[in-house]
């Protein structure tokens, strides 16, 4: 009998190993796709059994968890959650199977800190542990500044007539690239997104996914425009890179042919093959204006005629390049997707900015159009602060950034970023040029960003006013974008550069008001900043 | 002294690994607290107690009436019971809380785990007392048999509103309890089988006809038996089927078949049985498929889990893949998982509940347990020198094998889900008190195994405690 019950105990054996394996394929092997199964539901419990950290601005929290009595122990509030929601993003119910749940922004970008499950955080993890406390998350300080937001969000929603306003804003430091505000309206709540009833969650999404204002959009980073004359700054820059003086005379024509170089007092009704300025304006005399004064009244036919007949298109493209933008894409009918492989992360992904086809910077009638930032030119609100901000600092472009620290729950330092410059976008020399010019924009008889001006501080600006190219529902053209990219200088220190676009802001064919909708706006902005950080 | 009296008992040995065994539970129970309340509260005393005091008074009784019995089975024991208290009374945490947040009552297993236990340990006490020499089992074969026929075979012939929890047929519910009476009947039915086989050895053990080819001077095959020697085998695969049938219990069935196929073949050391019992179970098996929806859902669950029809069916399973994946390698931890998403987590997904706070780590050393606790039990058989000693300690122990190997295997998706209790670990009454008799049994015939053979039973242990006292 012995000889059979030793051979009951190695099938049994086998089985045991059977189960062993079995078990290191179902822990081991299998492990992490059934932890992050999305029908399994430890992994978002987990999540919300400790407190995720702070975003905080300006000192004080922006986003903070606060405890709650139900299974999910801690429940994310967002107090002025309008106002930081490009920023902030929403923190949802990431495990659920509704394929558009998660979490967005800073709560994505810096979800390792926030979540304490950073390696940076093991230390305070493991003190936990032994100490036997609720682990907890890192906090985030961010750049931003609360007053400039809060001016920047409360001057772009306002508008004289009571409808609230669509557009974007975004502030910088043009010294250091650290992002000082950025607003997109219309905003939502993102404490609405994080709740703990996953039919709610899902109902208040569905209502703002499907408002036609989409304010989900963060307009702030992630919606392209074409960027009108606020492009003109880029051709400026190539111009002065080229040898051009500021004072050097171009030609100015009411009507300018790209195809023929022809130039006429007017265009008549060929708008198709003819450039005119906005409105059918005309520049100084006529026939030929300073690089200076066609930038200040935004002259269409110069920058057009400049372009095509001196510049060409790839050294426009080269001076966009600089100030960040993408290089030409080859098939003008096939565009890249500008906000699959982000350039920018600053944690967040920043949709790229585009000087257009590499046949818009070639063939003569659309090189003309690209030089005024139609064709096919389009521009983020941050690309347009960017650039404001490289020319306010001496021509240097800096890497934007929105943390500024990352710290643990016991407020020890985890990181603190570090400016870093991009590239140098314009020749320190000819960049004072490029300064006086932009400055002009906002102070001189024929500037149309008049409105910026600040009392006693140097304002450098520039207007946009840039056709949507869609059609309102009777055939007409909609109103166009309303645009200002522009710096404040403090004793010859460039202390902040701004970009506004206000949706369908300017009215058609003039081109003034574009300075008139967005310029005011920057100007709030910048005095805000100003008043909290005077020299 | 004579030379037999030197063969050590071991029971030192014995009090030394309750004592690791004790400390594992309260170090276990501490860190289910802690990771609660974040402090240690004065239920740890209340919890430690118990692997405690079981493990003192069965101590005490082993040293007096037992003082030859294999050292490591008891601590084995004592641990999985412990371990098992700790896991329910975690459980009925979080259980507790889930009741709470969709604003339902629950109360606490744990409490009654532990009346179960203490039951388990009486009877425990009682069997060793009363058996002092596991042979006399025999003389009262047929009759165990009829009381385990009985015991399987009752809930599955009483009304539905009796004997079915969860649509499986295997319970007695009277008076507020509920039994489950099959636990007790594959022990009965192990002694009987047992005590049949060493009476029938030899005629089971008779060649029939050879089937197979020689080659030289070595023959290659097997002998197949008689065809009447059938009838035993015949009769069990006939009571399985019909529990199969009656009570929808796969697991129970499948038990039964296994244990006395090993039985047989134990006896006759033929090879024939095993392949004759596997064609059986084969048809068995694809008969119960053909004819039980229960039975082609579980399979059909286990061949395609994630499939959206089975999100019902399925989802008890998926959980405890869940459990097991997320508790990885090292666990989470006692006390900071989520066992209580997995339904049934303290009885027959306990070993899902181990996976996800324990890890591998945790889950492996559970069977490392119980695979020292089967080996022993194995040892036990090759050691004892009467043949229903063999048979029955084979049986014990494989019953003890199968059941974990079943039950594992379906909570961790190597083998369709069958439903089965893990043996001392699981919640339930019969399961625990069941464990406690069979371990009782196999501590008996290891002490007949090791006692000197020169020395009658009852006197060595008198002396034995005399001098070792």
């Amino acid at each position: 009998m012995n000889s059979s019950i030793r051979k009951v105990a190695a099938a049994l054996a086998v089985l045991m190993l059977a189960l062993f394996v079995n078990l290191n394929w179902v822990q081991v092997v299998k492990g992490n796709s059934y932890r992050d199964n999305p029908q399994n539901r430890r992994v978002l419990l987990n999540e919300y059994a400790s407190p995720r950290g702070d975003i905080t601005v300006s000192g004080t929290a922006v986003a903070h968890s606060v405890a709650t009595k139900d299974t999910l122990k801690y429940l994310r509030v967002y107090p002025q959650g309008r106002i930081y929601a490009p920023v902030t993003g929403f923190y949802s119910l990431s495990a659920t199977p509704s394929p558009y749940l998660g979490t967005t922004g800073i709560e994505t970008a810096e979800n390792s800190v926030l979540s304490g499950d950073d390696p940076k955080l093991f230390g305070t993890r493991l003190t936990d542990l032994l100490t036997g406390r609720n682990p907890r998350g890192g906090s985030v300080e961010l750049t931003i500044d609360k007053a400039t937001q809060t001016a920047a969000y409360q001057s772009l929603i306002q508008s004289d007539n009571g409808q609230p306003r669509r557009g974007a804003v975004v502030a910088l430091d043009p010294r250091t690239g650290a992002i000082l505000a950025a607003v997109s309206t219309p905003s939502y709540n993102p404490s609405q997104l994080s709740l703990h009833d996953t039919a709610k969650i899902t109902q208040n999404y569905d209502r703002l996914k499907n408002e036609k204002s989409q304010p989900l959009l963060n307009r702030a980073f992630n919606q392209l425009y074409p960027p009108g004359s606020t492009f003109k700054v880029v051709v400026a820059a190539a111009a002065l890179k080229a040898g051009i003086k500021p004072t050097d005379q171009l030609i100015a024509p009411n009507g300018y042919f790209p195809e023929t170089g022809k130039t006429v007092s007017s265009c008549g009704n060929d708008h198709i093959n003819c450039i005119e300025n906005f409105d059918g304006e005309q520049c100084d005399n006529g026939k030929t204006a300073s690089l200076a004064y066609s930038l200040a009244k935004s002259c269409n036919t110069t920058f057009a005629a400049l372009s095509v007949e001196q510049l060409g298109g790839q050294k426009i493209a080269q001076q966009a390049s600089l100030f960040g933008f993408d290089p030409p894409y080859a098939n003008r009918s096939n565009p890249p997707n500008f906000c699959g492989e982000p350039r920018i992360v600053m944690p967040l992904p920043v949709c790229n900015s585009t000087p257009g086809a590499r046949v818009d910077l070639t063939a003569k009638g659309f090189l003309a159009r690209t030089a005024f930032g139609q064709q096919d030119v389009r521009m983020t609100p941050l690309q347009g602060a960017m650039i404001a901000g490289a020319v306010a600092n001496d021509g240097t472009l800096m890497q934007p950034y929105l943390v500024a620290r990352e710290l643990a729950p016991n407020l020890d330092v985890l990181q603190e970023t570090q400016p870093s410059q991009i590239d140098q976008a314009v020749d320190p020399g000819l960049d004072q040029d490029l300064q006086s010019m932009m400055e002009g924009v906002v102070t001189s008889p024929e500037g149309t960003g008049h409105p910026a001006a600040i009392p006693n501080v140097v304002v450098g600006g520039k207007t946009g006013t840039a056709d949507t190219g869609r059609t309102l529902k009777n055939g007409q053209p909609e109103p166009p974008d309303a645009w200002f990219i522009g710096y404040a200088m403090d004793n010859g220190i460039p202390k902040i550069a701004v970009a506004v676009i206000i949706e369908n802001g300017g009215v058609a064919g003039n081109e003034t008001t574009g300075g008139e909708a967005a310029a005011p706006v920057a100007k709030a902005v910048m005095e805000a900043y100003l008043k909290g950080h005077p020299s | 002294m004579t030379q037999a009296l030197k063969v050590p008992t071991r029971r030192n040995a014995e009090l030394l690994m309750l004592i690791f065994a004790v400390f594992i539970v309260v170090a276990a129970e501490a860190a289910v607290e802690a990771a609660h309340d974040g402090t240690i509260s004065s239920r740890l005393i209340t919890y430690a107690a118990v692997p405690i005091v079981i493990g003192v008074i069965t101590h005490l009784v082993i040293r007096k009436m037992a003082p030859y019995a294999d050292p490591l089975l008891l601590p084995i024991a004592v641990l999985l019971n412990g371990l098992g208290l700790v896991m329910i009374h975690r459980l009925d945490e979080g259980l507790s809380q889930q009741a709470k947040d969709i604003g339902e009552s629950y109360s606490d297993s744990a409490p009654t785990q532990v009346l179960w236990t203490a039951i388990g340990v009486a009877l425990f006490i009682a069997l060793i007392m009363l058996i002092r020499d596991h042979r006399s089992l025999q003389r009262y074969a047929y009759t165990l048999a009829l009381i385990g026929l009985i015991f399987l075979l009752l809930p599955a012939i009483l009304p539905a509103r009796f004997s079915e929890v969860n649509g499986a047929r295997i319970w007695i519910r009277v008076a507020g309890f509920s039994i489950q009476p099959g636990e007790f009947a594959k022990i009965l039915l192990t002694i009987f089988g047992a005590a049949y086989l060493v009476a029938k050895r030899d005629v089971l053990a008779l060649a029939g006809r050879r089937i197979g080819f020689s080659l030289g001077r070595r023959f290659f095959g097997f002998d197949l038996p008689r065809g009447r020697d059938f009838g035993p085998l015949l009769a069990a695969w006939l009571v399985c089927i019909a529990v199969l049938v009656r009570g929808h219990d796969l697991g129970t069935s499948l038990l039964f078949f296994g244990l006395f196929v090993v039985l047989l073949y134990v006896t006759t050391e033929r090879v024939s049985w095993v392949i004759i019992g596997i064609l059986l179970f084969a048809a068995g098996a694809y008969i119960s498929y053909q004819l039980f929806g229960t039975v082609q859902t579980r399979v059909d669950v286990w061949l395609h889990l994630f499939n959206p029809k089975h999100v019902d069916d399925g989802y008890q399973l998926r959980q405890s893949l869940f459990g097991l994946g997320t508790g990885g390698i090292f666990g989470a931890g006692l006390g900071n998982g989520h066992p209580e998403l997995v339904p049934l987590p303290a009885t027959d997904f306990i070993i899902s509940s181990f996976g996800e706070e324990t890890g591998l780590f945790g889950v492996v050393a559970l069977l490392v347990l119980y695979a020292i606790f089967v080996g022993r039990g194995l040892a036990a058989a090759i050691a004892v020198r009467d043949a229903f000693g063999k048979l029955l300690a084979t049986g014990l122990s494989f019953l003890v094998a199968l059941q974990l190997f079943v039950v594992i295997s379906g909570v961790t998706r190597l083998l369709p889900e069958t439903g089965l209790t893990t043996p001392f670990l699981s919640y339930g009454g019969s399961s625990l008190i069941g464990s406690w008799v069979l371990l009782a049994l196999l501590l008996r015939i290891s002490d007949a195994a090791r006692r000197p053979a020169t020395t009658p039973p009852v006197r060595t242990e008198a002396q034995t405690a005399g001098v070792g006292g």
